[in-house]
C-alpha cells in the first residue's frame, strides 16, 4: 500500500504546495535494515545529577559506538545536529527538579535531526521512594507526550520508566527506542523492571529460541514472522485452512514449520502444544497476532460477528495461553505477546465488538503479567494505530487520509513497525520488560 | 411393549450410476427410480404385492415431484396399495430411509419395506428467480386486465436468468470440495495418500464386476451395464497427473480423480422381518443392528463439513459396546478421498479425541484392507441419495458372502451432517 499523498509531497509541485498551504508534510521514516548501526548519527546525553540509570545509558552508549556528548544543563553546542537526545531525569526527586526539564531541552531539541530520537529515562512513579519522587516523575508523561506533538520531521519522543534496581535492564529498551526500528512509536511510556541478566548477541537475539506466530499468512503476522526470523527464531506459522498458500510461502522463505488450525477449535491450544513439543521441543515465544474484524454499529450488530470477533481476538488468545503455559509447552524465560489495538484504547465507531476484545488483550496482559513473572516468563502488547496494509486499503478514501494524519507523523505505520516492536519484546534481554501496553501509533490524537 | 423385532436387509437393488449428462441425460428422477425400484421387485418376485411403505428420497428434486416416491409407486410393478413418502437429508438420504423402515419394522408396525435414494445432477430442475417469481405470483393474484399490466412492467431482463441449484453450502457460500480441502489441509492429508485411496477404490469396484459380485445387485438401465465412472485401468501415474480442483497455489491436493463426480442413479433396499423374508422365498443377508446420527457447526469453521460421522461413530460404538477395530468390512462413504482420510486420521488422534469427542484414548487405527473391499463412490460414482442404498445392499451381500461378520457404514452429508449405521450377521 502506497502513500501517493506522501509521494506527492516529494516532487516539486508538491512541495511548494504542501508550504504554501500548510498542507501535512510527512517526512518519510528510515526503517533499520540488517548490518545498519543501531543509531546513525550524535547522541547528546543530559542528566539530573549522577545516577544509576544515567550510568548504564552511558555505558551502552560506548557499547554501541555512537559519538556522544554530555551536554550540562543550559549548554547546547550549536555545531552538531544529534540524530538523538537522551535525558537521565531518574534523579529528579522533587518538583523543583522539572526545571532541568526546560533548561536542557529548550535550546537542544531545536537541533534534533530529521527523524531524530527523544528519550527520556525516569524513575517508576508507583516505585518511587517519597511522594514528592513521585510527583515529579509522574510530570515527566505530560512533557514526553507534549515534546512528541512538538517535535516534527519524523522525529519521536519516548519515555522509558525503570524501577529501582533496574538500569542494567535498559539496554535492550534503549537499543529500541535509539535505533529506527521504532520508527512508528511515538509519545509511549515504557516500563522496565528488575529481572534476570541476559547477555545474548545483540544481532541475533532470539537466536535457539523458537516462536509461535499466529495469523502469520498475511499483513502483519507475516512481518512479525520474517523480523521474528531475522533476529534468529525458529518460527511456527499459524493460520486457518484458508490461507494455507500464503502461509506456505511466508514459512518456506524463513524456514520453521506451518500449522493450519483455527485458533477457535476447541483443541487449538492441545494442537499448537503438541506441535510445539513434537516439533521444536517447546516454545519461547507466542504472538497472538490473529485477529478479525466484523464493523457494524451495536444497535445493527448480528450475534455471530459479536462472537466471531471476541472469539478469534480475545478467548483464543486467552485459552491458548492458558494451556501453554500450565501444560510447560511455554519454557520458562519466555515471551507472550498479545496485540491489542487504538480502537480497544480510544474506542472506535463501529467496533464496539472489536474494541471489546482489543482492550480485553490489554486486561490480558495486565491480569497475567504478576503471576507469570514467577516463572520469568513476560507478558506485552502492542497497540497499532494506522498501518498500512491490505485491510486498511480497503477503508474508504477519506476515512483512511484522516487516518493517516491524525498523528505526529503525519502518516501510516508500516507492518514491519509492529514487528519490530513485537520483536523487541520478545528478545530475551528484555526480561525486566513486562506487562506494557505500547501503541505503534505515531502518537495518534486519538486516546493519546 | 415387545422387544423390538430383528431388521434383516433382504435385497438391494440398483441401476449403474452414470455421469453427469451422460447416459442418463434425458432420464428424470422418477424414471431412474422406477427402474431401480422394478428391478428389485423382479428380483424377489414381489410383483403386484404390497409392502409396508417405500421411503426414498432425491436431493435435487423438482417442485412437481412434491409426492415422488409414491407416484413412483404407482407406476411401478409394486401394488399400488403400498403407501410411500418422500425424506430427504442430503447425501444422508439413502441411509436414513433405511433407518426409518427398519425403524418400523423393529417397533412392529411394518413387516417389510423398501429404502431407497435417487438424484440427477443432468436433469436438475431450474426455478425462475425470486424476483420474477414473485411478479408471477403478483400476476395471479390481480384481478383486472390494467392491475395484470401494471405487475408485467416489472419485469426486467435480468428477471429470465434461472436459478441453477449449486453444489454450495447455503450458509458459507462455499462448494462441499473446498470445504473438504480445508479440512485436508488441516489434517495435512496429501495428494498420493488421496489418489491410492481414488486407486484402491476403482481396482475394488472392477474387481467386483469381474468376480459377478455386482450382477444380483445391479439391473442395467439404458444399455449401461456398469457404472460410467468405473475406471479398472487407471493407474497411480495417471492419478498423479490430474490438475487439482479445489484449493489453490501448491497446498492443493484434490483433483477430479480423488473427488467424486456429479453422477446420475437411483438404488432400493429391501429390509424385512425374518418371518416376512421366509414367507416370501427370501433370506436375510444381513441385520440392520445399530444407526446414529451427528452434525458438526462448521459453519464458524471450527469444525470441517464432512467430518461429522467422526462424531457419530464414536457415539454408535458407545451405545453397541464395541470398539473401532470390531470390524470386519469398513464402508466410509468416498465423497472425497480427503474426507475418508480425514475421518480415519481424526480417529487415530488423540486430541481429536479427548478434546472434541470427550474420550478418554483414541479410537485408534483400522485395517485398510477391510476398507471399501468392492470399491466405493469415487469408482461407482455419488448420485446423493441413491448412494446409502448402494452400500447397505452390497455391504449386507458382502457379510452375507463372509458367512456373516460385522460391517461398519459411515456417509456424510451436506450441512455439517454424517449418517452411520451397523450391519450384522
Amino acid at each position: 500500500m502506497t502513500d501517493r499523498y506522501q509521494t506527492f509531497t516529494t516532487t516539486p509541485l508538491g512541495k511548494t504546495l504542501v508550504k504554501n498551504l500548510g498542507l501535512p508534510d510527512p517526512t518519510p521514516l528510515p526503517r533499520w535494515t540488517e548490518g545498519s548501526p543501531v543509531i546513525d548519527g550524535p547522541v547528546v546525553f543530559g542528566a539530573i545529577g549522577e545516577t544509576d540509570a544515567g550510568k548504564a545509558v552511558q555505558a551502552l552508549l560506548r557499547d554501541i559506538g555512537a559519538a556522544f556528548s554530555t551536554v550540562t544543563e543550559g549548554v547546547a553546542s550549536s555545531t552538531i545536529r544529534p540524530k538523538a537526545i537522551v535525558f537521565d531525569a531518574t534523579g529528579a526527586t522533587s518538583t523543583a527538579d522539572l526545571t532541568s526539564l526546560q533548561r536542557f531541552f529548550s535550546p537542544v531539541v531545536r537541533q534534533l535531526a530529521p527523524a531524530g530520537r527523544v528519550i527520556v529515562v525516569g524513575r517508576t512513579p508507583e516505585l518511587a521512594s517519597s511522594p514528592e519522587q513521585h510527583i515529579a516523575q509522574r510530570a515527566l508523561e505530560g512533557f514526553t507526550r507534549s515534546l512528541g506533538k512538538e517535535v516534527k520531521r519524523g522525529a519521536t519522543v519516548n519515555l522509558v520508566y525503570v524501577a529501582p534496581d533496574a538500569h542494567e535492564q535498559l539496554d535492550s529498551t534503549l537499543r529500541f527506542f535509539l535505533s529506527p526500528k521504532s520508527a512508528y512509536v511515538d509519545g509511549q511510556v515504557a516500563r522496565i523492571g528488575t529481572g534476570p541478566l541476559v547477555s545474548n548477541d545483540p544481532s541475533r537475539p532470539l537466536a535457539g529460541r523458537t516462536a509461535l506466530v499466529t495469523g502469520a499468512a498475511r499483513g502483519i503476522g507475516a512481518s512479525i514472522a520474517d523480523i521474528l526470523a531475522r533476529d534468529g527464531a525458529t518460527i511456527i506459522g499459524v493460520d486457518v485452512p484458508q490461507n494455507a498458500d500464503p502461509l506456505r510461502k511466508v514459512i518456506s522463505k524463513i524456514g520453521g514449520t506451518e500449522l493450519l488450525l483455527d485458533v477457535t477449535a476447541v483443541d487449538a491450544a492441545q494442537r499448537i502444544a503438541a506441535h510445539a513439543q513434537e516439533q521444536h521441543g517447546g516454545l519461547d515465544i507466542i504472538v497472538h497476532n490473529a485477529g478479525i474484524t466484523r464493523d457494524r454499529r451495536l444497535v445493527n450488530m448480528r450475534t455471530d460477528a459479536w462472537d466471531a470477533v471476541l472469539d478469534v481476538n480475545l478467548r483464543a488468545p486467552e485459552r491458548i495461553t492458558k494451556h501453554l503455559v500450565e501444560s510447560g509447552a511455554l519454557r520458562d524465560g519466555g515471551s507472550i505477546i498479545g496485540v491489542s489495538s487504538m480502537a480497544g484504547i480510544a474506542g472506535n465507531n463501529g467496533q464496539t465488538n472489536y474494541a471489546t476484545s482489543k482492550a480485553g488483550v490489554i486486561g490480558l496482559v495486565q491480569a497475567l503479567a504478576p503471576a507469570l513473572a514467577e516463572r520469568q516468563i513476560r507478558i506485552n502488547a502492542v497497540a497499532p494505530g494506522f498501518i498500512e496494509t491490505e485491510m486498511t486499503a480497503k477503508i474508504p478514501f477519506t476515512i483512511r487520509e484522516v487516518g493517516r494524519r491524525i498523528n505526529s507523523l503525519q502518516q501510516g505505520g508500516l507492518p514491519i513497525d509492529v514487528a519490530e516492536t513485537i520483536a523487541w519484546f520478545a528478545d530475551p534481554a528484555s526480561a525486566g520488560v513486562t506487562g506494557n501496553v505500547v501503541r505503534v501509533c505515531g502518537q495518534s490524537m486519538l486516546g493519546a | 411393549m415387545t422387544e423390538p423385532r430383528k431388521v434383516a436387509v433382504v435385497a438391494g437393488n440398483r441401476i449403474p450410476f452414470a455421469r453427469q449428462d451422460k447416459t442418463y441425460r434425458h432420464a428424470s428422477n422418477s424414471d431412474m427410480l422406477t427402474a431401480a425400484l422394478n428391478g428389485l421387485v423382479d428380483r424377489t418376485g414381489l410383483g403386484g404385492q404390497e409392502v409396508g411403505e417405500v421411503v426414498a428420497g432425491a436431493v435435487l428434486k423438482h417442485a412437481r415431484d412434491w409426492n415422488m416416491v409414491r407416484e413412483v409407486v404407482l407406476g411401478s410393478k409394486l401394488a399400488p396399495t403400498t403407501p410411500a413418502y418422500d425424506i430427504q437429508q442430503a447425501c444422508g438420504t439413502g441411509l436414513e430411509a433405511a433407518i426409518l423402515v427398519g425403524n418400523k419394522i423393529a417397533l412392529g408396525q411394518i413387516d417389510a419395506g423398501i429404502a431407497g435414494g435417487v438424484d440427477t445432477a443432468s436433469d436438475a430442475p431450474l426455478a425462475v428467480n425470486d424476483r420474477l417469481r414473485n411478479v408471477l405470483l403478483d400476476l395471479n393474484r390481480a384481478k383486472t386486465y390494467p392491475d395484470r399490466l401494471k405487475v408485467l412492467a416489472r419485469v426486467r431482463p435480468k428477471d429470465v436468468v434461472p436459478e441453477i441449484p449449486r453444489n454450495a453450502e447455503p450458509r458459507t457460500g462455499k462448494s462441499m470440495g473446498d470445504h473438504a480441502a480445508l479440512t485436508a489441509l488441516e489434517w495435512g492429508i496429501t495428494r498420493e495418500a488421496q489418489d491410492e485411496l481414488a486407486y484402491n477404490s476403482h481396482i475394488n469396484l472392477a474387481k467386483s464386476y469381474d468376480r459377478g459380485f455386482q450382477n444380483d445387485l445391479i439391473t442395467p438401465y439404458l444399455g449401461l451395464e456398469k457404472d460410467q465412472n468405473l475406471r479398472p485401468d487407471t493407474t497411480l501415474e495417471k492419478l498423479a497427473k490430474l490438475r487439482t480442483a479445489y484449493g489453490k497455489g501448491e497446498t492443493a491436493t484434490m483433483t477430479a480423480g480423488n473427488s467424486t463426480p456429479l453422477t446420475d442413479g437411483a438404488s432400493a433396499v429391501l429390509l424385512s422381518t425374518d418371518e416376512w423374508a421366509q414367507e416370501h422365498g427370501l433370506r436375510p443377508l444381513a441385520y440392520l443392528t445399530h444407526s446414529q446420527t451427528a452434525a458438526v457447526d462448521y459453519v464458524k469453521g471450527a469444525e470441517g463439513l464432512l467430518m461429522a460421522p467422526a462424531y457419530a461413530v464414536p457415539r454408535m460404538l458407545a451405545r453397541a459396546g464395541i470398539s473401532l477395530q470390531d470390524f470386519d468390512y469398513y464402508e466410509i462413504h468416498e465423497a472425497f478421498a480427503s474426507q475418508v482420510l480425514s475421518t480415519l486420521k481424526a480417529w487415530e488422534d488423540p486430541i481429536f479425541c479427548k478434546e472434541r469427542l470427550g474420550l478418554d484414548a483414541p479410537l485408534g487405527e483400522i485395517d485398510r484392507a477391510k476398507l471399501n473391499v468392492n470399491g466405493s463412490s469415487l469408482a461407482a460414482g455419488h448420485p446423493f441419495a441413491a448412494t446409502g442404498g448402494r452400500i447397505v445392499a452390497a455391504l449386507a451381500k458382502q457379510l452375507d458372502e463372509n458367512g456373516g461378520g460385522r460391517g461398519l457404514i459411515s456417509i456424510c452429508a451436506a450441512g455439517g451432517q454424517g449418517v452411520v449405521a451397523i450391519l450384522e450377521k
